[in-house]
């Protein structure tokens, strides 16, 4: 079992690593794909495995954007000049001055962002259930409104990054394996995490957290920094975004509230919460839903898009993953007895 | 010597006066029963004690701490733990994840909480699921033990958090009468060998009195009586409020 | 910043653009109170969270301004007119005869639905020419939506014993929905209706209160004071109320919750209708303008609590001014940011309230 799991990683790798050379038109969906399997995951450590269902995670990937585009800059120019010469003034990168504000940027981005969680979460974390989405909500809305008020970081214009020092099929390849070294690294470290005592009291504080309250767990030291975790890998794959779409604005890429916001509830939920794969499953699947959609619905994707989101919701809340432990449990190691009685007290006796 | 004080505490919900001027102490290394008639404010005075409500008036000191003003779970990371009357277990994990979870985690550092459970861990889970008798049902779905196998498991989960004073709402409600003689054997034990501390709410009379040093009576939400078995037994008054004459 | 300060110093200099600022915002706050009562409704009595608030809101808005511009209706009568058209795609038939029957019909509806879909789709996709086609092909697909018992019976009467969050997702998927499918009817520009009435001036000519303005907040005054005496009074009010306080309790009592909840349910999309019909005589309409008054409603309920009607008059009030205040202050770009800042604001108040209590704000 083990020889078999470890073949199949290592499939997995090479498969990883031979798309963008074996699907070179597809640079751009394979790197989204990514992404979404990222926010996914993401999104899954405090919503599926801790029961605290965010509608606002997308605050750090927008965040993420924007800090490692002022790191990237602020590296070399005055950020403010930067961008009120929007269109205006020539700004000139180096390769080394690209790569150097890509790493540190994009770093920096999610420690900012993992900062920013233990700030946020120390307030929201207070809230349970429908608040707690309601002020994850409110505090992406707010931070969007925000920024594209604030002319520093070019306001409601936007902000617009270096292109990559090459040719572009290199960029979009560049690009592909920052978010795909990213998306591996966040599976490997979720599969220790949700091993651990840690991962554990999540799945203890989504059960019930007044239990795990009354037995002194330290729920709110938990959630915070599960997450500031979480937080801190949307910000690096916010940052990574910022450098593949080099120009962008805060309310429809950065702060885009109503679509990467819900979608990676949305993948979570199709794929199956509280899951390791789930995500990574969900986020495939919608990837594929929103392909088909947008290429062959032409201004009533949208309307799918809901769609799919109530009938997901409504009608297939456990998601694949959710299905198939209802139908093979065995799968998922879990031992069912039929009947059970006070057999064992009585042996005890 | 008091591991706990109560002193005139009273909590009313709306016009119910739930408790008036309890005062209770539970010595330290002791086992302590606290009885009384159904509605008469025994679950509402552990709810105080543990931080589940504010009280109106009076204070509760916890090794000389105040803490009738704390929350939940700073209480309870003090060590003083509660298993609840209506048993409050992970129903979809089974009983060794349960024990698990239930690790002191109030005696861990970060750093310990990012490691996975160690043999010693599981080990002491089943250990104590033998104590308990539920080591046969150790991977069973929690969700499908009885009520009662869910006290029991309660109870254990209790035991592998280590707490100093464990407040226990009626152990035996629901367990088969064939093995509550069992059970109060293994409160004595946790008591004696692991030096828990315990105060128990209790119905069964032929229980408590089996087990307790200093037993306190409520009726509405007054306190009755206090003292040792014997003199609670002789109690006219306590005599009176169970059989009903108020 | 000295924007800012001057802006202040503005205020302190004229007094009575004070009272300009607060007319102005209690005035908008009457809308926001009349889709947060229906908020408060469905939350309180189904436990859903509906996050389409707004977007029934501008539903109405569209109801009447097309019946306006292509019927010829007067605007006055496009807000009763949007009241009816979204209580019906609330679900006002659920439970009626002629929804038992179209039950009975379930795999006919099934097959006419998905073939007028068909029809919806391929003709979009044809584009100009088949447009009409599509339209009546949408209009099918709606009046099967209406006689199905509307949204609550696709979607609402699913989520209602759920957990917290599915129905809150769910009603952002009716949002984005109801928002896309606006877009695509009737366009992304800004729309109004213009009364052409005059304009009064009061402080030499400082304050200007349109006519329009007055009738649209004497309306919703009147609609808030119809429903609360409609609740108080009706046997469906008095229904309403007995299973916002026990629902199984009430059943036992022989009160049919279902059709309760659909009868809520399709009273809070007809109050949302009603408030955009009047916004839409007074302000503009957008399709996506829907997330701001859903906003709004969910600051005012926070706020305000459930069950609390002259707590959510006044807060929705309240909230109307300060924001007004906030963007004549700060600037227009942060009206919004202002809002949610208050929800947050809100929210943080009632957590340290919850505290004292050892209590946590569920
Ligand atoms: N949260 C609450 N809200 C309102 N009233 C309450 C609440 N909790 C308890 N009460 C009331 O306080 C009184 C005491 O209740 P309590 O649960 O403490 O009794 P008890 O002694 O534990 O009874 P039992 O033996 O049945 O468990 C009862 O009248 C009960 O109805
Ligand atoms: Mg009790």
């Amino acid at each position: 079992m083990a020889i078999n799991k470890n073949a199949l990683y290592t499939i997995l790798l090479i498969v990883i690593a031979a798309a963008p050379f074996v699907f070179p038109n597809y640079g751009v969906q394979l790197a989204t794909l990514w992404l979404f399997i990222i926010v996914a995951m993401t999104w899954d450590m405090t919503g599926g495995q801790m029961g605290y269902n965010s509608l606002g995670n997308i605050f750090f990937y927008g965040t993420g954007m924007y800090v490692a585009a002022v790191i990237a800059i602020g590296l070399v120019y005055d950020v403010g000049e930067y961008t009120s010469a929007f269109g205006g003034g020539r700004y000139d990168f180096t390769d080394a001055q690209y790569f150097t504000g890509f790493v540190l940027g994009v770093i920096g981005a999610g420690i900012f962002c993992a900062i920013s969680a233990f700030i946020i979460g120390y307030v929201t974390f207070g809230l349970r259930g429908p608040y707690f989405a309601i002020g994850t909500l409110g505090v992406a809305i707010a931070a969007g409104e925000l920024v594209s008020n604030w002319d520093w970081v070019g306001g409601g214009q936007g902000i617009t990054l270096p292109v990559y020092p090459g040719n572009l099929d290199d960029g979009k390849v560049f690009i592909y394996f920052a978010f795909a070294i990213t998306g591996v690294v966040l599976f490997i470290f979720l599969n220790y995490l949700y091993k651990t005592r840690f991962g554990a009291a999540m799945n203890a504080i989504r059960d019930d957290e007044e239990k795990a309250e009354a037995m002194g767990i330290h729920t709110m030291r938990y959630k915070l920094i599960s997450w500031a975790l979480s937080a801190f890998f949307i910000g690096v794959a916010g940052g990574i975004s910022a450098f593949q779409i080099i120009s962008f604005e805060p309310l429809e890429s950065a702060y885009q509230t109503i679509n990467l916001g819900i979608f990676m509830v949305v993948c979570v939920l199709l794929g199956g919460k509280g899951t390791l794969w789930g995500p990574i499953i969900g986020a495939i699947l919608f990837q594929l839903f929103k392909e088909v959609t947008w290429n062959y619905f032409l201004g009533w994707q949208w309307v799918a898009l809901g769609a799919l989101i109530i009938v997901t919701v409504v009608y297939f809340q456990d998601g694949l993953m959710g299905y198939l432990r209802t139908v093979r449990p065995e799968w998922f190691g879990q031992t069912v007895e039929e009947k059970s009685d006070d057999a064992a007290g009585e042996a005890a006796r | 010597m008091s591991i706990i004080d109560v002193s005139n505490v009273s909590k009313s919900f709306g016009g119910v006066k739930a408790n008036t001027n309890v005062s209770i102490t539970v010595e330290k290394g002791g086992i302590t029963g606290l009885i009384g008639p159904n509605g008469s404010g025994k679950t509402t005075l552990f709810n105080s004690i543990v931080g589940y409500h504010p009280i109106d008036s009076g204070s509760i000191k916890y090794e000389g701490q105040e803490i009738s003003k704390m929350l939940v779970p700073e209480i309870a990371r003090l060590g003083l733990l509660r298993t609840f009357q209506q048993t409050r277990i992970y129903g979809e994990m089974d009983c060794v994840e349960n024990m698990l979870i239930s690790l002191p985690h109030r005696k861990m550092s970060i750093w310990d909480t990012f490691q996975k459970n160690t043999a010693e861990d599981r080990e002491k889970a089943e250990n104590l699921l033998d104590f308990v008798g539920l080591y046969e049902k150790r991977f069973l779905r929690s969700g499908s033990l009885s009520f009662g196998q869910q006290k029991l498991l309660e109870f254990a989960m209790a035991l592998m958090n280590e707490p100093t004073v464990l407040l226990l709402d009626e152990p035996t409600a629901g367990i088969n009468p064939t093995l509550i003689n069992g059970l109060i054997d293994r409160l004595k034990r946790a008591n004696s060998e692991f030096g828990i501390t315990l105060f128990i709410i209790e119905h069964n009379m032929r229980v408590i009195m089996n087990m307790a040093d200093t037993i306190y009576c409520l009726a509405h939400g007054e306190l009755l009586a206090s003292g040792t078995s014997e003199e609670i037994q002789n109690d006219q008054r306590v005599i009176d409020a169970y059989l009903g004459a108020h | 910043m000295d924007q800012i300060a001057s802006n202040i110093g503005l205020l302190l200099q004229f007094p009575v653009v004070n009272l300009k600022i607060l007319i102005d915002g209690m005035m908008i706050g009457a809308l926001f109170a009349l889709a947060a009562y229906g908020l408060a409704l469905v939350w309180g009595v189904m436990n859903v969270k509906n996050l389409a608030q707004g977007d029934f809101v501008i539903g109405g808005g569209y109801v009447s301004w097309w019946l306006v511009k292509n019927v010829g209706l007067h605007p006055l009568l496009g807000v009763p007119a949007a009241f009816v058209v979204m209580a019906l795609l609330g679900g006002a038939l659920h439970g009626t005869p002629i929804h038992n029957w179209a039950r009975s019909q379930k795999t006919a509806m099934i097959w006419v639905s998905a073939l007028t879909f068909l029809v919806f789709i391929v003709a979009t996709y044809l584009g100009d020419a088949a447009g009409s086609v599509a339209g009546y092909a949408g209009l099918i697909l709606t009046i099967l939506l209406v006689i199905n018992g509307g949204i609550y019976n696709l979607v609402i009467s699913r989520v209602i014993e759920r957990d917290l969050f599915t129905s809150l997702l769910a009603t952002f998927g009716l949002a984005i929905m109801g928002a896309q499918i606006m877009n695509l009817l009737f366009g992304s520009d800004t729309q109004s209706l213009d009364l052409g009435y005059d304009t009064l001036y009061f402080a030499d000519g400082l304050i200007d209160v349109p006519i329009a303005k007055l009738i649209g907040v004497l309306m919703a005054a009147a609609l808030a004071a119809g429903v609360v005496i409609f609740m108080k009074s009706s046997r469906m009010g008095q229904a309403i109320r007995a299973t916002a306080q026990d629902a199984r309790a009430a059943r036992v009592l022989g009160i049919d919750t279902e059709k309760v909840y659909a009868f809520t349910f399709s009273l809070n999309a007809a109050i949302c209708g009603a408030a955009g019909a009047i916004i839409v005589m007074v302000w503009v309409i957008q399709p996506f303008y829907g997330i701001t008054y859903s906003v709004r409603a969910f600051v005012v309920v926070t706020a305000a609590g459930l069950g609390n009607l002259p707590g959510v008059i006044a807060a929705g009030l309240g909230i109307g001014a300060l924001e007004q205040y906030g963007s004549h202050i700060f600037g227009i770009g942060y009206q919004q940011a202002i809002a949610v800042l208050l929800l947050l604001a809100v929210l943080v108040y009632r957590l340290m309230q919850q505290k004292r209590n050892r209590q946590v704000l569920q």
